[in-house]
């Protein structure tokens, strides 16, 4: 597995940090502002779509809560906030993660792409955007900033992916209106192996 | 010639769900915003016997507490958004508390304390059925219809609560596989002769089947925002529909519906769930207003799994008799619907697609649906007509095994044709061509040439199959608007739902196309009601696509008939004499004499009265009266009622045709492939029709293969609340390449040919997938939806343990 922050960080963090999740239903992993914090620094530096941001953050906070609803990034989508669906993957140095499983304090020093910093400056949609409209690709669209996220890492390290591997380096990514063959085609397409 | 009906296009919301900037209810954010969180029930059946929030209350920041003492009380067998005296599943809202912050209402949560009276529960029907077993509620067990039933979604009304029981007698013969002699039930229809059908038949089938019901599971969960201002209630939320909320959530609120404003430009995913209000919306408006704030209510993960809805389980019986022919002479058809808390089942509806199904000529059903102490459950996904497909392909491919016949050919005799019936009132429909597409689909699946093929190879078993979908998919009676701007543009205002089906856009087409206006001079209007969007249907039951294309037809025509009357009065003639095209209304024998649309907007607007909407006709819904009423002067206004004469019900049909590699020595099962042509009248916009296809195929496998509740019968505890326990199907589950057509013969009751497909979409992929394992297995017939891997380990092992007794709601 290449994931450079794992769940099994993910979870140290939450305990070093001395919070107590308050159950499995909550969405704030105990980010009480009133917790203890252990020390730590709460106003923080992030590189968000490469542009650096200085934020507030409860060391116990998901990167998910920090981009949604402190940096008003609502286009990661929260759902499940445990790690099953994939909604809310980001890039964090090119490579996906969820980041409802990523706190934001283990990410100071790296670079995070979430879905509003995949179109060019200029507003040119990615070619997977673009491909994936083309396929009309989306259906309720929850999960499809995810899966545009996973897309753009996949072409970025396997350029001409063949369906079955586009559908082995998605699969992180649930989407339950089934639209799964609608992505694959959208990922050949984006490859220019479909016109 | 057609310019829009069957082409291609972009809906106007896809590039926003692709950059994330399209907004869902819980995306939106207001100045003082505040937050609430639900308390919710940890037993599976209680009597709540106190509340303590002292400490909670006395929490910085705390704002207040929500019961269900703050809603109008809602009589058994309603689905109250708070629990009152009595708690019934895992899960239940009891109550919710307000704070400035969303960690500071969790945390006031953790401090209520509530102390309960622990009740007896039960987690299967049969149980609960069974002579001293417990009833879910302290009314009884069974949900009985007084009333007719309203459309899916719809709240109940006219029902009350009973307690029945069996003799042991009836549970243990269901159990065997056997009619359930003695057993009482709620619901009961025959036609024919049962005996005379049964005597004519030349082979019977008799088993049993069971089907677990599971959560819709919707991504995007039901986190609803709401704000007060000058008396009106401004509501974020999360619904497959748009109008169709208006009435009922002002309801819920008190309020007058012209006082509600519904916001709802995009829904992570309904499913059924979410068709109508759901009852917890009452608590985010009415909180709201109380407290006087923005108030958030967000529903995590686990608690749309509780209150999310499901899927109602089935446990049953069936008898099949077929003619040496190959027709079916009679069924015989037995359900015990798993209503969950709320206790409303789809065996009618199961009942309904076996009549579509096979036809048969004589058949009764008898049906009864028991509250058990799981979550609610609603219409998901083609209800009962889904998994019935499911659990009967194997059947009858049992029964055509019986007579010596091919399966499809079985299934091709008995087919619905436009002379056919459906449900136990054997009423119309509107045109039907199931022979048509199985013809098409054995062709395209190669259906002879895959049946030549050797079927073992190692530990490796090839199967193949064939299955039949069918939902209902239409209604009549909606009311369509459009507006002709002075800017010469089409607007298109749709009551019309986002729920990821695109049908809000397709169904637009229908106007564009009988105003020959291009699609980029086209502008939808949708997804808040202050952009004056007329009475629509709920989207649920694939009806869209039906529905409003003949509403946006008869609301185009309405504009037409304006513009040449604008025409005539202006240029002279008759309005007959005038025609439309090219964005003009011109004289038939003379084209240079006409106007644009542009300047008979402008002159409606002049003219006033009908022409621009001050005046309307007398039999649209006060919702349209209202949106007519609110662009009154601002262009050529359109609207009409559909009052397109016909009869009979629109069906969607699909057949599906499966091929799959079963390992023997895992249970896994890989589908090779999967090949669907629906039945649905004219294809409106081939892109989606094909992603409908997809979509619909996966949810068919998960309901074949995969999902389904769990519950400890010992604790009555849900053990797969997860996605990752309840295993909707990955990218991996799944095959990556489906192929697809339709027979696209026009439906001659809808202008544009169209009628729905979404639901049978999982129906016929379902049943494909359940008889190719059967096939696969040399016509074991498991009578099980799911059909998971270690039921079939289990088989193969020569064990029963996993399908036996009928059991439901646990391994």
């Amino acid at each position: 597995m290449n994931l450079q922050l794992t769940r099994r960080r993910f979870i140290k963090g939450v305990i070093f940090s001395g919070a107590a999740a308050t159950s499995g239903a909550g969405v704030y992993l105990a980010a009480n502002a009133q917790s203890g914090n252990g020390g730590m620094e709460r106003l923080i530096s992030l590189t968000i779509n490469g542009r650096t941001r200085r934020v507030d953050v409860p060391p116990t906070e998901t990167l998910a809560n920090t981009l949604r609803y402190r940096l008003n990034l609502t286009g990661t989508k929260i759902g499940c906030n445990r790690g099953e669906c994939g909604a809310c993957t980001v890039l964090i140095d090119g490579v996906p993660n969820y980041a409802c499983s990523v706190l934001t304090h283990n990410i100071k020093a790296k670079q995070v792409l979430s879905i509003e910093g995949v179109k060019a400056d200029d507003g040119t949609l990615h070619a997977v955007q673009q491909a994936f409209i083309a396929e009309n690709a989306p259906q309720c669209g929850f999960c499809t900033p995810g899966q545009v996220m996973s897309a753009v890492a996949l072409l970025a390290n396997n350029p001409r992916p063949t369906k079955a591997e586009a559908a082995q380096a998605m699969s992180g990514n649930l989407c339950r209106c089934g639209a799964y063959e609608h992505y694959l085609n959208g990922v050949l397409r984006a490859s220019g192996q479909i016109a | 010639m057609s310019t829009h009906i069957g082409f291609d296009f972009t809906p106007p919301d896809v590039p926003g769900k692709v950059t994330g900037e399209i907004k869902y209810a819980e995306d939106y954010k207001r100045e003082g915003m505040v937050f609430a969180r639900l308390l919710t029930s940890p037993l599976p059946s209680g009597r709540v016997v106190g509340i303590d929030a002292t400490e909670a209350l006395r929490m910085d920041g705390v704002l207040g507490i929500f019961t269900a003492d703050d809603l109008p009380p809602v009589a058994p067998p309603g689905n109250p958004a708070l629990a009152s005296e009595y708690v019934s599943f895992v899960g239940q809202p009891i109550l919710a508390v307000a704070a400035i912050t969303e960690e500071i209402a969790e945390s006031a949560i953790e401090k209520i304390r509530v102390d309960f009276e622990r009740r007896p529960f039960v987690v299967d029907p049969l149980e609960s059925l069974s002579p001293g077993g417990a009833n879910a509620y302290p009314e009884g067990n069974t949900l009985v219809r007084t009333q007719e039933e309203g459309p899916e979604g719809t709240p109940i009304r006219g029902a009350e609560i009973r307690d029945i029981k069996w003799p042991q007698s009836a549970i243990d013969a269901l159990r065997a596989g056997k009619e359930p002699a003695g057993g009482e039930f709620t619901t009961e229809w025959t036609f024919g002769d049962l005996d005379a059908g049964f005597a004519e038949a030349a082979a019977i089938v008799e088993e049993p089947f069971v089907t677990i019901g599971y959560p819709h599971h919707s991504l995007e969960s039901r986190t609803c925002m709401a704000y007060w201002e000058n008396g009106k209630c401004y509501f974020h939320g999360s619904s497959q529909s748009q109008s169709a909320n208006d009435n009922g959530l002002a309801r819920m609120l008190d309020i007058d519906p012209a006082d509600l404003v519904f916001i709802n430009e995009a829904t992570g995913g309904g499913f059924g769930s979410k068709i109508g209000p759901y009852p917890y919306m009452a608590i985010s408006g009415n909180f709201a207003k109380r407290l006087n704030r923005p108030l958030q209510l967000r529903i995590t993960r686990e608690q749309e799994f509780y209150i999310g809805s499901a899927r109602s389980g089935m446990q049953g019986w069936i008898r099949m008799g077929v003619k040496a022919n190959g027709k079916v002479s009679a069924i015989d058809l037995v359900v015990v619907n798993d209503g969950g808390m709320t206790g409303a089942g789809s065996g009618n509806s199961s009942a309904q697609h076996v009549t579509v199904a096979y036809q048969p000529e004589n058949m009764r059903f008898r049906g009864i649906s028991v509250y058990t102490n799981t979550t609610p459950r609603g219409a998901q996904r083609g209800p009962g007509q889904n998994e019935m497909a499911a659990v009967l392909a194997p059947i009858a491919d049992k029964a055509a095994k019986a007579i010596g016949m091919d399966r499809v050919a079985f299934r091709r005799i008995n087919a619905i044709d436009s002379g056919g019936f459906q449900g136990g009132g054997q009423g119309p429909v509107t045109s039907a061509f199931v022979r048509e597409a199985l013809d098409q689909g054995m062709r395209t699946f190669g259906w002879a040439e895959k049946n030549a093929l050797a079927k073992q190879n190692g530990s490796k078993v090839r199967g193949l199959g064939v299955g039949i979908g069918y939902h209902g998919a239409g209604g009549r009676g909606y009311d369509g608007l459009v507006r002709i701007g002075p800017d010469g543009k089409l607007y298109i205002h749709s009551g019309v739902g986002n729920l990821g089906t695109y049908s809000y856009a397709g169904t637009c087409r229908a106007a564009a196309e009988a105003l020959q206006v291009p699609w980029e001079r086209c502008e939808i209007l949708r997804g808040r009601t202050d952009n004056h969007l007329p009475h629509s249907s709920g989207q649920g039951g694939s009806n869209t696509i039906f529905t409003h294309t003949r509403t946006n037809w008869v609301a185009a025509q309405d504009a037409i008939t304006k513009l040449k009357e604008i025409a005539a009065q202006d240029l002279g003639g008759a309005p007959e004499d005038y025609t439309i095209g090219d964005e003009r209304v011109f004289a038939s024998a003379e084209p240079a004499r006409g106007l644009t649309y542009a300047q008979a907007a402008a002159r409606a607007i002049e003219l006033g009265g009908k022409f621009s909407g001050e005046e309307y006709p007398d039999d649209i819904n006060p919702i349209t009266q209202r949106a007519v009423q609110g662009l009154a002067g601002s262009g050529l206004i359109g609207v009409a009622k559909d009052n397109i004469p016909g009869e009979g019900q629109p069906p969607g049909i699909l057949v599906g045709f499966c091929e799959i590699e079963l390992d023997k020595d895992t249970g896994k099962i890989e589908i090779l492939d999967y090949t669907a042509i629906a039945d649905c009248g004219t294809v409106v916009h081939p892109k989606n029709f094909e992603n409908a296809m997809r979509g619909g195929a996966v949810w068919g496998v998960g309901l074949a293969a995969f999902e389904r509740h769990v519950y400890d019968p010992q604790n009555g505890l849900p053990a797969n609340t997860g996605l990752y326990q309840s295993k909707p199907p990955t990218y991996l589950d799944v095959n990556v390449e489906t192929k697809m057509g339709a027979v696209n013969i026009p439906d001659p009751q809808n202008p544009t040919g169209g009628r729905g497909i979404g639901e049978p979409t999982q129906g016929a992929a379902a049943a494909a997938l359940a008889s190719a394992i059967s096939d696969a297995l040399d016509g074991h017939v498991f009578n099980t939806a799911p059909t998971t891997t270690d039921m079939i380990i289990n088989h193969l092992a020569g064990n029963d343990y996993s399908t036996k007794y009928l059991k439901t709601n646990t391994f």
